[in-house]
């Protein structure tokens, strides 16, 4: 059990479930957002404003899961707003998508100043590993609740997307607004709730950041993933139960540089480190090439259009 | 009436008898300077298959948009069974039993048959149970006279079962009034036979009413008991479709305009080949073949006709034809040597093109008339010298000799070519078209959507090229259009040629059943 090999795997493993949540969380609220016909490049400021403000909530509270709920909270608020100036004529998604993602981070930074230093409780994990008597197994086996939250989400969307009422018609808006509107459905409606309910997802996904792993509050924290859950989405095919798979992928590829490190591998850390940005590259040039992603894309998309 | 869709979906005891009547009484709708219905009036008997004539911009959509409720009439009223009946939405419109198909599909691309249908219940339930439902939609559909597959994903369906599933879909809510938008017009003649023969069976057992907007006058004489014919928003006349012919209908639809003389068909015309498609291959935008192994000469002299239902690959071909698809395989020759489709080989073969939708696919919708009609030559003198410096005074001149010559109505050769109607960008691209000397002329659908008098114009300028000995290449989804104009047909159906034969030695019914795939 002490073979290099399996320390690694181990601390992928680990890694996976630790790394994953917060892309699991921001994907697939991107993946709702994105079904019925609107791209929110706006995420990554969503996570980020989202661990500030469960950052923040946890240590004024002194309740980490109230930390969470405000995070959904600040992301509900974001993505509303976001919904809200997309309807308005002539307005382009993915510029404001991209003018929310820079208001949402310097929202956060304005506002998290004072909570850099300062440490909020944070979230507990469930022991699932104990049993293994093995350290390395138990550690990497310590699993946030959220991360099972992520799971269950996943497959409730995967079923209300098929089997629901709501989820016809999120599709229907997605893939054919002229249909929709003929149904008397109001595609703005639609859209603007499902951008919110995303932006709950994705300021859960910052909780996460903040309370748990790496568990800290400052600037540099979400590094970018946001955008990268974003092109997760295209990879995952609009699939919630495939953005799991590709957020447990990212998750591991982002575990190889610090696991590699702890069994004295030290050439090169910084090009592991680098996996999951090279990761994502790699993705959108296979999936702009792939013409089945195209096939699947939701018809009403600014990008598919 | 408060009768909810769906609640008889799944099997109504008794569908015979409960077709409606519909009245409109004096409706009128204004936009602005322009009336677009002016006082008309329709009767359409409970039972009865009316067709609804008029040319485009005759206010045909206008008033059935009052009628459905997408238009508020300025005056008017529509009177449902005698009752008089205020709809103000489409949502109106439907709680009446009224529905609408129209002409663009309004069936959700990734949703299955049996999902759009559920859906478009205004009682579908929070959690669809589909075991249940299933059951109940195979109900229904036994009662159907004609069946679709309901657990496909409609994208992967044929125009003819969307349009069918668009039929049911209205059964299906109990819209027993039916508005049809030219429904044939993606369908073969053996599938629009079918289709409106069902429909036609279906208002004789007093099960529905349809109105159906058409101006195929072979399906009026052949499914409809009643028309009536609009002319620039105003009623011009109605009758019995059975008894009133062919020549005085198209009376009341065109009125008194003058139509140009057709240019007459030269014999013997046809000399030695000049276009020579070999072997093309072309893919689709999902990476799909669109067109395989097309063969075709054309002769000099000569109009080759490819018929065909739309998505056929015929739009793919005449892409690889304009350089907008590449070909992966095979290769296009003229007079024996490679034609590659850019612009120095445009120039060097003498090829020109029409293609369809020439507002979209022939022209910068925002770039002046002018411009547009210089595309051809803006590289050329008089208009530029050493090949690069462009004189706009030179490009005028010609614009406007250009326009003059082919009545393109426009305020000036300054104006963006999309303040044109629809037949005057068509002639515009016409006269920059056919301006030189034409060895090869490739022509898609040239006349859809114009009105007689542009239609007989269009078709005139294409026959005298021929005469004059260009090389014509005409597709298109009319069939009546290439039975009057191709010196030979070529049939088009699933992205490859199935049947060549000179126009002489053919007839509709077999270029129909090539059509159909068979």
């Amino acid at each position: 059990m002490d073979h290099p090999i399996v320390t690694v795997l181990i601390a992928m493993l680990g890694g996976a479930i630790r790394v994953s949540t917060p892309f699991m969380f921001v994907a697939l609220g991107e993946t709702l957002t994105e079904k019925s016909g609107r791209i929110n490049l706006g995420l990554e400021g969503t996570l980020v404003l989202g661990a500030m403000v469960a950052y923040a909530t946890s240590y004024l509270s002194g309740n980490p899961w109230l930390g969470v709920l405000a995070a959904g909270g600040a992301g509900v608020i974001l993505g509303g707003l976001h919904g809200y100036i997309c309807k308005l004529p002539k307005v382009n998604d993915i510029a404001v998508g991209i003018a929310f993602m820079s208001f949402g981070t310097g929202l956060a930074f304005f506002f998290g100043k004072p909570f850099i230093q300062p440490s909020a409780p944070h979230l507990d994990s469930i022991h699932l590993g104990d049993w293994t008597g093995n350290p390395a197994l138990a550690q990497a086996l310590e699993v946030n609740p959220l991360f099972f939250v992520g799971i269950g989400l996943a497959i409730a969307m995967a079923w209300a997307l098929k089997n629901t009422k709501w989820g016809l018609i999120v599709r229907m808006a997605g893939d054919s607004a002229a249909a929709a509107k003929a149904m008397g459905v109001s595609v703005d409606l639609v859209r603007f709730l499902a951008t919110a309910a995303g932006g709950f997802m994705a300021g859960i996904g910052g909780a996460f950041l903040s309370l748990y792993y790496p568990g800290i509050w400052n600037q540099g924290l979400s590094s970018g993933q946001g955008l990268m859950a974003v092109a997760l989405v295209i990879f995952a095919r609009w699939d919630p139960i495939r953005c799991i798979i590709a957020a447990l992928l990212f998750g591991a590829a982002g575990a190889i540089g610090p696991s590699l490190q702890a069994i004295g591998i030290t050439q090169g850390y910084y090009f592991f480190n680098a996996a999951p940005y090279i990761l994502t590259l790699v993705i959108m040039i296979l999936s702009a090439g792939s013409k089945g992603a195209a096939r699947e894309a939701p018809g009403e998309l600014s990008i598919t259009k | 009436m408060t009768d909810s869709p769906g609640t008889n979906a799944g099997g109504s005891p008794s569908m015979a008898g409960r077709a409606p009547s519909l009245e409109a009484r004096g409706m009128t709708k204004i936009f602005g300077p322009l009336v677009a219905l002016d006082d008309v009036s329709i009767k359409v008997e409970a039972g009865s298959f009316h067709a609804l004539l008029g040319e485009n911009g005759a206010g045909k959509s206008t008033l059935v948009k009052c009628i459905m409720g997408f238009y508020s009439p300025d005056r008017g009223q529509v009177l449902l069974d005698g009752k008089e009946v205020t709809i103000k939405s489409p949502r109106d419109a439907r709680a009446h039993g009224i529905g609408m198909v129209y002409q663009q599909f309004t069936l959700v691309p990734s949703l299955t048959g049996a999902e759009n249908l559920v859906i478009s219940r205004a009682d579908a339930p929070g959690i669809i149970d589909w075991g249940k439902e299933k059951k109940a939609l195979d109900a229904f559909m036994d009662e159907m006279p004609f069946r679709v597959p309901l657990d496909t994903q409609v994208s992967g369906l044929s125009a003819g079962e969307k349009q069918k599933l668009e039929i049911l879909k209205l059964l299906y809510l109990d819209q027993r009034f039916m508005i049809l938008d030219e429904p044939t017009s993606v369908l073969t003649p053996a599938e629009a036979d079918e289709m409106l023969g069902h429909l036609g069976g279906m208002a004789d057992r007093k099960e529905i009413t349809v109105l159906m907007i058409s101006h195929k006058f072979r399906e009026v004489k052949a499914f409809c008991d009643h028309f009536t014919v609009l002319r620039r928003g105003k009623f011009t006349g109605a009758g019995d479709a059975k008894a009133v012919s062919i020549p005085e209908m198209s009376g009341m639809m065109i009125g008194d305009t003058t139509i140009r003389e057709r240019a007459s068909r030269k014999k013997g015309n046809a000399r030695g080949e000049v276009l020579e498609l070999a072997g093309l291959f072309a893919e689709d935008n999902d990476g799909m073949p669109a067109i395989k192994a097309v063969n075709l000469k054309v002769k000099a002299g000569e109009i080759v006709g490819i018929a065909g239902v739309s998505g056929n690959g015929q739009s793919a071909l005449v892409e690889t034809l304009s350089g907008q698809r590449p070909l992966s395989d095979g290769g296009i020759f003229i007079r024996g040597e490679r034609f590659e489709p850019k612009r120095g080989h445009y120039d060097r073969f003498k090829v020109f093109g029409l293609p369809e939708e020439p507002l979209k696919n022939a022209t910068v919708p925002k770039m002046s008339v002018a411009e547009n009609l210089a595309f051809r030559s803006f590289d050329k003198p008089p208009v530029a010298s050493l090949g690069w410096w462009m004189s706009p005074g030179p490009m005028r001149e010609k614009a406007k000799e250009l326009i003059a010559q082919y009545r393109v109505k426009t305020t000036s050769p300054d104006a963006p070519i999309e303040t044109l109607s629809g037949g005057n960008v068509q002639r515009a691209v016409l006269a920059r078209e056919l301006s030189g000397d034409v060895d090869v002329l490739i022509v898609a659908n040239p006349c859809f959507g114009l009105d007689f008098a542009s239609v007989a114009e269009i078709r005139s300028q294409i026959m005298e090229q021929r005469n004059r000995g260009a090389a014509v290449l005409l597709v298109s989804e009319d069939l009546d259009e290439i039975l009057e104009l191709a010196d030979r047909v070529a049939v088009m159906s699933g992205g490859t040629i199935t049947y060549v034969s000179p126009i002489e030695d053919t007839d509709r019914n077999t270029i129909g059943q090539y059509m159909a795939g068979h």
